[in-house]
């Protein structure tokens, strides 16, 4: 088994179309006990069984962390990626059997903050809606800047709204609203973190005018869960274990190491953690390398790989694995 | 410069210009050269966004060269608990995008420092760079009075009178390294006093 990833048997209690992409999942356990205690931020592993293939898609527990009678998770349907939503948005009804593992924090909020400053893109709204549930139970300074395309896919906008009111400031793509992030980043009280999660040019941006404006990197958080891409398919020799693969096209190479009876570590599953990094032996062709773990300076020398997200093309790759 | 022996000890680096539009610097004696040194590598206009606060030596040096890099604001003070105030008060109306610049004793710069945690600012965003004398703030685990520029080992309590180990356990909420009875079963018996931090 690997690090982290000790597995809950839970049933589906309920499925809640939230809008036009985003359906909501809740989840209790099948034994009717609590689920495990988890603060805001934390993510769950979702095991998705469809036919001959296993998923493992990462999701942000979205309920309060104050309610661990279920957990719940909100997927964006992605029509063009591997299948992991669709699956979740087709095959998934109340009262299926499923496993998820118990809750893993990467995005958590530091308590000694002053002020927490969250900035959010898209459905990278869920780990919020439980950081902004925790913080209010303790009474704590928050302000929350969250940007969507339009009015009706700003998911759960209205809920913050009225539950938290002007500590909610909306951003609206189409009506052409944008967040003036410089003036916002340096009117800040002295202590405040800032969080962020949306898009990787969300983050980007966000990161780069925070260190920029002076704000320190331990301020600063972020998380962007980046979903594996299908790629074109590839093999591998795993040196240690004495196997060669083939990762097909819709396929993770982790995916495909653990679909050959492998089991390596891994938490987060979307190229963040840095649970998974594996060493590189020698390969002759391009690495896509998709994670926010390595740096560049890693991603340059071919020496290693995140397997969750990061892809090959060419005529050889050998990991010690 | 401090060798790391245990895990609280502190350990100093080497002042570097941070990007940022509010610089704030805190200095005493010798620590004046820290910012000097830092400033030959400051890109043109940093010092117009910068505060020095300086503690002079007793002989009263630096205090030139620190103007020279004609600061935004500069302002002496004869004592850490005379500009204490001040500081408070520059922190709890400063915005994120303030950096802070600690140099000299490790007395200045770890009082400094807990003040500056208290503001929201973490240990490791601050920069730091220990010049001159190497006395420490010494609090006694006994009584808890705290004992101010402690050059011998073992060192007396100006408060309770015993005589103390000052060990290089460090603690960052109190600013100060932590001083136990070296003679707790015989106090007659004296060990050599040396003078371990001039």
């Amino acid at each position: 088994m690997s690090t982290g990833t000790t597995k809950l048997d839970v049933v589906v209690s309920d499925v809640v179309p939230v809008n036009e992409l985003v359906t909501r999942f809740h989840f209790r356990r099948r034994d009717g006990e609590l689920l495990p205690t988890f603060s805001g931020g934390a993510h769950v592993v979702v095991e998705m069984r469809d036919g001959e293939r296993t998923r493992l898609n990462p999701y942000s527990l979205m309920g309060s962390p104050l309610d661990t009678r279920e957990y719940t998770i909100s997927v964006r349907r992605d029509d063009v990626g591997r299948g992991g939503s669709l699956f979740m948005h087709r095959s998934v009804k109340p009262g299926l059997e499923m496993v998820i593992s118990y809750p893993v924090n990467l995005f958590s909020l530091d308590l000694r903050a002053k002020k927490h400053l969250m900035l959010a893109g898209g459905i990278g709204i869920t780990p919020f809606m439980a950081q902004t549930a925790q913080l209010a139970g303790e009474g704590g300074n928050f302000e929350l800047h969250y940007t969507c395309r339009t009015a009706s896919l700003g998911t759960y906008a209205d809920v913050l709204r009225e539950r938290y009111n002007r500590r909610i400031r909306l951003y609206h793509d189409d009506r052409d609203e944008r967040i003036d992030l410089d003036r916002l980043l340096s009117t800040q009280p002295l202590g405040t973190h800032l969080y962020v999660c949306g898009p990787a040019g969300m983050i980007n941006w966000v990161r780069d005018r925070a260190a920029a404006l002076g704000w320190p990197s331990e301020a600063v958080h972020f998380e962007h869960f980046a979903a594996p891409q299908p790629g074109l398919p590839f093999d591998v020799t795993l040196a240690v274990s004495g196997k060669t693969i083939r990762v097909d096209e819709q396929q993770s190479l982790l995916e495909a190491i653990e679909a050959a009876g492998v089991d390596p570590p891994y938490l987060c599953r979307g190229g963040v953690c840095g649970q998974c990094e594996t060493n590189v032996i020698s390969y002759d062709g391009k690495f896509i390398h998709n994670d926010h773990w390595l740096s560049e300076e890693d991603h340059r020398s071919g020496c290693k790989i995140m397997p969750c997200v990061s892809r090959f093309e060419g005529r050889s790759l050998v990991l010690e694995r | 410069m401090a060798a790391k022996t245990i895990i609280s000890r502190p350990i100093y680096g080497t002042l570097s210009p941070q990007p940022g539009k509010h610089h704030l610097f805190l200095a005493d004696a010798e620590g004046a050269l820290a910012i000097v040194d830092m400033a030959k590598t400051a890109p043109p206009g940093f010092f117009g966004g910068a505060e020095i606060v300086f503690i002079p030596g007793p002989d009263g040096k630096h205090v030139a060269a620190l103007e020279a890099l004609r600061p935004a604001q500069f302002h002496l003070a004869p004592s850490f608990a005379s500009l204490l105030p001040r500081l408070k008060q520059t922190l709890s109306n400063a915005h994120m995008g303030l950096r802070l610049y600690l140099s000299g004793t490790e007395g200045l710069i770890g009082q400094a420092m807990q003040v500056a945690l208290e503001a929201g600012i973490d240990h490791t965003s601050m920069q730091t760079e220990h010049r001159g004398s190497l006395a420490r703030r010494m609090q006694c685990v006994h009584c808890k009075g705290i004992t101010e520029n402690v050059t011998t080992q073992p060192a007396t309590c100006a408060h309770c009178g015993l005589l103390l180990l000052v060990r290089d356990h460090y603690s960052r909420r109190l600013a100060a390294f932590q001083g136990v009875c070296i003679n707790a079963e015989d106090r007659s018996e004296i060990p050599p006093i040396e003078e371990a931090f001039p």
